[in-house]
Order: structure tokens, then sequence, then C-alpha cells
């Protein structure tokens, strides 16, 4: 090898230029990714912008494309995120909670850690599986908000703990023992001390986890969410339908007024993740100014 | 970590809290830990129970399914076709379908989620990284239903100008924006990788005289090589599951063939077409969806758990 490693003296120009060409093709895959992120957005705003209105917003779905609107997945995303939400975030902090800070070393929390992993790995429409045969089946929940909600909690499950667990990891150990030595029990050192030190990353991987919930279609498929209902959910053992559902039934459809009202129906949803997400930086921040040590 | 043990019986002595009150309330302190404890203990088992409903719902779905379809027929024939007579029911025309999409996916997202990950750890400027990173993470925040229209409504017929025997739903369209969705899985993992590389190898070389190509192909690359390869894995393994975009994209015709000009069905596209036709409960067609389901979920745990072990066995550690 020696001296040949990176060929000889002479061959240092064609190096050089083949370094720079390496670049460029380096630089080309990246632009490639943000290019095609920016041409999507530009047909997605093209076809459906023109189709954005308020009654968009409060007219249910129709047969006739000028018609429709969106009412009743707005209404079903905002219950079954929010019972998601609900649902998923208590026991998904709760868990990372136990594991970080209770947990003793021992083959259980190993086997629980290694589960945890392997769930973040299993496609969303297998819990649309498990949601159809447990909750719309066996508990008998129909196809309702709540089955619905029940799945997508177990979906992002998983997502929450791991977040909530790099969360609690960040915490500096001094202040666990900078409680401990005052005389505070353990709840009190993780209610008190830890908590409130890692909720800026536990409140940022939650509302992640919940934007995932929020795009997801085919879990809520699965277990028979309705295509086209023209009500709002008014309980959580009401039918519903999601945005996603509704862009994927207009996307489905070969007339292009569908076509431009899926467009629509993908800008909202956007726009609504686009909030969650400045919420989520917004909070950061919040929680950042709040808290000091 | 260490952690005292403050709430250990034995340490609330009365002697050292002489008043009674005081003591009472230390005791009722400890039983609200107790239930605390175990409290957070069932958030954790909630996960345990989700894999325990996921494989017995799985696999009792799939044994009533096997009373009716022989096993040999399921992976050997090449025919799928349970929603009408003659009914055949040979997985093999999913596989395939699936297989073809993922690995397509991966000839767009590996050269390119490689090469953004390269490029954003070796070569771009801070100023540039700081920009395109979180640029490129967007990809993945995207729902997929977003990239099923833009399939159907845009790269289908771009394809259609270039390849004019495209048909209207084809496994390319699906590749290519399921390909582009993960490139942020492989980029991100994979420059993890390389950022974990310690600096002192990369100064190594360039002390040697390498250029940056040099550095980054011989030096950082078989470096972060573990990392960079349980990407891969779990890329395909995300690929495999994606549903809308295919289920949107690809079509609903299960056919064993190679053609990615053509229309085929994936796996989660039939789940998908089963549960939008309302099949009734306790119907061959109904118990179909769990065949197929069990399938690919020990595809893609097969996958996740290679990806682990990659990650281990090629492990290079730096100190």
């Amino acid at each position: 090898m020696e001296g040949q490693l990176f060929g000889g003296a002479g061959q240092v120009q064609a190096r050089r230029r083949f370094n720079v060409i390496f670049a460029g093709v380096c630089l080309l895959a990246t632009v490639f990714g943000i290019l095609f992120l920016l041409v999507l957005l530009r047909e997605v705003l093209a076809e459906g912008a023109g189709w954005l209105s308020l009654d968009f917003l409060t007219r249910f779905p129709s047969r006739f494309p000028a018609q429709a609107g969106i009412k009743s997945a707005l209404f079903g995303t905002l219950w079954v995120i929010g019972l998601t939400a609900l649902m998923a975030f208590p026991v998904g902090v709760g868990a990372a909670i136990f594991l970080e800070e209770y947990a003793p070393r021992h083959w259980i929390t190993d086997l629980i850690q290694a589960n945890i992993s392997n769930l973040a790995g299993v496609p969303s429409i297998v819990y649309g599986l498990l949601g159809l045969a447990l909750f719309v089946r066996t508990f008998g929940l129909g196809r309702s908000v709540i089955a619905g909600a029940l799945t997508m909690a177990l979906l992002i499950l998983p997502i929450i703990i791991i977040a909530s667990q790099e969360a609690l990891r960040a915490v500096p150990t001094s202040i666990r023992e900078a409680a401990y030595a005052v005389g505070a029990s353990r709840w009190q050192v993780i209610g008190e001390h830890v908590l409130p030190y890692a909720m800026p990353g536990i409140l940022t991987g939650a509302i992640l986890a919940v934007s995932r919930a929020m795009g997801e279609a085919s879990p809520m498929i699965t277990i028979g969410a309705l295509t086209f209902i023209a009500y709002t959910p008014q309980g959580p053992l009401d039918g519903f339908t999601v945005l996603p559902i509704q862009i994927f039934n207009w996307a489905s459809r070969p007339q292009p007024a569908f076509q431009n009202l899926a467009a629509a129906g993908i800008i909202v949803l956007l726009v609504v993740l686009l909030a969650m997400n400045t919420a989520a930086i917004l909070l950061r921040a919040y929680y950042r100014g709040k808290v000091k040590w | 970590m260490q952690r005292p043990e403050l709430l250990d019986r034995s340490a609330v002595r009365s002697d050292l809290w002489p008043q009674r009150e005081s003591l009472i309330r230390q005791r009722g302190l400890f039983d609200a830990e107790i239930g605390i404890r175990a409290l957070l203990f069932a958030c954790a088992l909630v996960s345990v129970l989700t894999t325990a409903g996921i494989v017995s719902v799985l696999l009792f779905e799939t044994f009533t399914f096997f009373e009716h379809v022989s096993i040999v027929e399921f992976f050997t024939s090449d025919k799928w076709t349970p929603l009408f007579e003659p009914k055949n029911f040979g997985i093999l025309p999913l596989v395939v379908g699936t297989l073809l999409v993922a690995v397509c996916a991966m000839l767009v997202a590996l050269p390119l989620g490689l090469g953004s990950a390269i490029y954003l750890s070796e070569y771009a400027p801070v100023r540039v990284r700081e920009v395109a990173k979180p640029a490129l993470e967007v990809l993945a925040g995207i729902p997929t239903v977003v990239y099923g229209y833009f399939a159907i409504s845009f790269v289908t017929p771009t394809l259609q100008k270039i390849i004019p025997s495209t048909e209207v739903f084809n496994a390319a369209s699906a590749a290519i924006v399921v390909g582009v969705m993960i490139i942020p899985m492989v980029s991100s993992l994979s420059e993890d990788a390389m950022a974990a590389v310690p600096t002192s190898l990369r100064e190594g070389a360039y002390a040697l005289g390498a250029t940056k190509f040099e550095v980054s192909t011989r030096v950082v690359v078989p470096a972060a090589l573990s990392g960079i390869l349980a990407s891969f894995v779990l890329a395909i393994s995300r690929a495999i599951g994606e549903t809308m975009a295919v289920s949107m994209a690809a079509g609903g015709t299960p056919k064993l063939t190679l053609n990615i000009f053509e229309s085929i069905q994936t796996m989660t596209a039939y789940i998908v077409q089963v549960s939008l036709g309302d099949a009734p409960h306790g119907t061959i067609e109904f118990q179909t969806i769990f065949a197929v389901g069990m399938t690919l979920f020990v595809i893609t745990f097969a996958l996740n758990i290679l990806s682990q072990y990659v990650m281990r066995r090629f492990r290079e550690v730096y100190q």
C-alpha cells in the first residue's frame, strides 16, 4: 500500500478534478430531493389553490365537485387525532419514564426496549389489521372514532416513547442528584425536576408523532373508516372519515375536477401539519425561556 | 446509573421523624411511590401487549385462513384471484409486485440518499447544511397520500411522455415517489453514522495527501458502514410496508411481472382494496388480508432485525 494509497503524484491533477466532479454529483443528489419537494408543492398549489375557499372548509363532500367540501374530514381528523393524543401522550411518556428512571437492569426491561424499537418499524397498515380485529370486531366498537383513535394511539406510541426517552436521557444527572440530596422522593425528583427539564423534547416528539398520525390513511382505511360521509361525528362512537382518506378518495377518481379537490384537500392538510410543526418549535422556545437551570 | 433508594422502608425510622404526623405523611408518600411505579410499568407494558396483540390477531386469522386454503398453494401458486371465480390463492404475484416496487425505490433512494449524506457530512458548508438538512427531512414528513397524488398527477404523465407504453397505473411511478419518500431515512441515518466517525481519522488521511473524495469513500464511508447498511435495510423495510402511494399509483392488478411500466399490485395495496370493498367478517376474502398482512409483517420484521444485527455486527468502535 505504501506510497500508492491514493495514486501517484503525477495523478494529482486528475484526482483533484475527480474530487470536484464527485462533490458535484453529491450536491446534485441533495438538490434532487429538495427540487422534488418544490415541484411537488408547486404542482399541488397550481392544481388546488383555485379551489380553496371558506365554502370548501364548511361544506360536506358531494358528487358534484363544485359543491364539495371537506367539513366531515376536517372534523373527523380533529376527533380522531384529539383522542389519539389524549391516549398516546400520557401512556407514552409514562412508559418512557418507567424505562429511563425506574426500570432495573433486567431482561424484561431489555425485552420491552427491543420490542419498542421493533414496533416502530411495523408497517402502519398492520396496525390497521390489529385495530380491525381487536377494536372494531372483538371490542365491538364498530367503525367509530374511538376505534380509529385507539389504533392510531398504538401506532404512534413507540414514536412518543422513543422521543421521550431521548429527552429524559438528556437531563443532566446532577439535577437528579441535587434533588435527591435535599430529600426528594423518586417521584418528586421526576415530577418536579426531571420532567419539566425534559418537557420541550417530549412535546416536540409528541407533536411530530401526532402529525405523523394525521397524515396516515392506511390504518384508517383498514379499520373501515368511511370514504364518503356527509355529517360530522357527534361522539366517539360515530362513524368518521379523515383528511387523508378524503384526499385519497378524490385523487382516485378519474375526473379532473376531483383531482383539483384532492389538491385543495392536500393544501389544507399540509397547512395543518405546518401549523403543528410551528407549534412544536414555539412550545420548545417557550419552555426553554421559562425553565432555567 | 446508581440511584439512592431514599424510600427504602428501613430508611423511614421513627426516631428520625419524631412527629407522628410527619411519619404518616412519609408512609403515604411511600405508598404513592409504589403506586406510581406500578402505573408507569403498566404504561410500558402497553407496548408489549401491542406486539402480542398484533402477533396473536395475525396468527389466529391466518390459521383460520389455512383451514380453507392449502399452505402449499399459498406459497407456490402464481395466481392471486381471491375476489372472483375461479379463486386462486398464490401470494407470489403480490410479493413480487411488492419487491419490484421496493427494489426500484431503493435504486432511487440509495444513490440519492447516500450522495446527500456524503455531501451534507463531508462537503457542505455549515450554512448550506443548516438549510438543506431540514429541507430534506420535510420529505419524510409529507403524508404518503400526497406522494400518491403527486405520482398520479405528475410522475405518471411525465413517464408517459418519455415512454409512451407506460400504463396509467404502473410500478415505476410508485417506485419513484416511494424512493424519494425514503431518501431522508437513508440520508439522515447514514449521515449520523458518518458524523460519528472521529475527525482524527479524516485528518490522518488528509495528512497523507488524500483528496476529499478519497477521504469520503475510503475512510469515512467504510468506517460508517454499519450505520449506512442498517439505514439501507430499514429503508427497504419501509418501502415494503408503504401503502397509500403504491395503492394509488401502482394499481390493483396482481401480476407476476418484472415490467415496471405495467400495473401491478403490492401486498399493502391488496389489503387496502379489500378494506375498501367491505368484505364481510368471517369470509375467505376477509381472512386473506390477514394472511397477506402476516406475510408483510414477517418480511418487515425480519428486515428490522437484520438491520439491528448489521448495526451491531459491523460496528467499528473508535476511541
